[in-house]
């Protein structure tokens, strides 16, 4: 996400921390991975769907880290430096653990009549989402249905929507095309709303 | 304009990539047809909740990282 605004340049004290990685300062080594690793969980996680593979990844991005250090310029934050790394580390777990039989959405997707009207009646939902999101619970709500789609439609929906990804960073990412992107975006959207209704829609309708 | 043919273009036209000839027809579709509304309300919705599930202030606090994921990674690196 930072990737877009510009990122601010790193701070003095990021830049002495890295001198001293490349210096090999256990300390340092120490000092990063116990700051960072929960940062870098937390994203590994929502692009993984899983706390093993998370984990897998937040290790394989410390060590690519590790490897590169050569490579960082101070031109970003390092936190904003290591959430690349981390994105790319689980994205590359994604593209190289067994693949699941993929699921379908289908019966997540809207239902047309034969004269293309929905079939269902759309019933408001109690309150806008940045008033329910203030809750914890709904908070975990939400995630947790993220976490139920089918991984195809998961990591498109959290690469643009939530690490704010544009559509030809996802499709080189994810080695699809950028339609593949668009359409994979709108379905993926369209199956967490079907998720979501029973839980945010208003009790008397 | 069906409501099938609404809820396709509803992603570029929150994205404001609908071309004109289709925005027309799409904006007439919405002040008629109260099912869409809904629909289009509840799919903006739902892409700010995803987006508040994990970007809200008070989600930014990391998780608890458990302790030996922090030793495995420094092991590794030896």
């Amino acid at each position: 996400m930072q990737a877009h605004a510009g990122p601010p340049a790193a701070h003095g004290e990021d830049v002495s921390l890295v001198t001293r990685l490349r210096g090999g300062d256990d300390e340092a080594f120490e000092l990063v991975v116990r700051t960072y690793s929960g940062r870098l969980l937390a994203v590994t996680r929502r692009i993984l769907g899983n706390d093993e593979d998370a984990r897998d990844a937040v290790q394989d991005a410390f060590l690519s880290a590790f490897r590169s250090l050569d490579r960082f310029e101070g031109g970003s934050l390092l936190s904003t430096w290591l959430h690349r790394i981390a994105v790319n580390a689980a994205l590359m777990r994604l593209r190289t653990r067994r693949r699941k039989p993929e699921e379908s959405i289908e019966h997540l997707l809207p239902v047309y009549k034969d004269d293309g009207h929905h079939q269902e009646r759309f019933s408001s939902w109690t309150e806008p989402a940045d008033v329910s999101m203030t809750r914890a619970e709904n908070r975990a709500l939400v995630r947790r249905c993220i976490d139920a789609l089918p991984d195809t439609y998961r990591t498109v929906l959290v690469l643009r929507d939530i690490e704010e990804l544009d559509t030809e960073e996802t499709a080189r990412a994810l080695g699809i095309s950028g339609n593949a992107v668009k359409i994979r975006l709108h379905r993926a959207r369209q199956a967490l709303r079907t998720l979501l209704a029973p839980h945010f829609r208003s009790a008397q309708s | 304009m069906t409501c099938r043919e609404f809820a396709d273009f509803i992603m570029d036209y929150l994205a404001g990539e609908l071309p004109a000839d289709a925005r027309e027809p799409f904006e007439r579709h919405l002040s008629r047809c109260h099912n869409c509304h809904e629909y289009l309300a509840q799919y903006k919705s739902t892409v700010e909740a995803g987006r508040l599930a994990f970007q809200h202030p008070e989600e930014e606090v990391p998780a608890d990282v458990p302790a030996d994921l922090i030793k495995a990674v420094l092991a590794a690196r030896k």
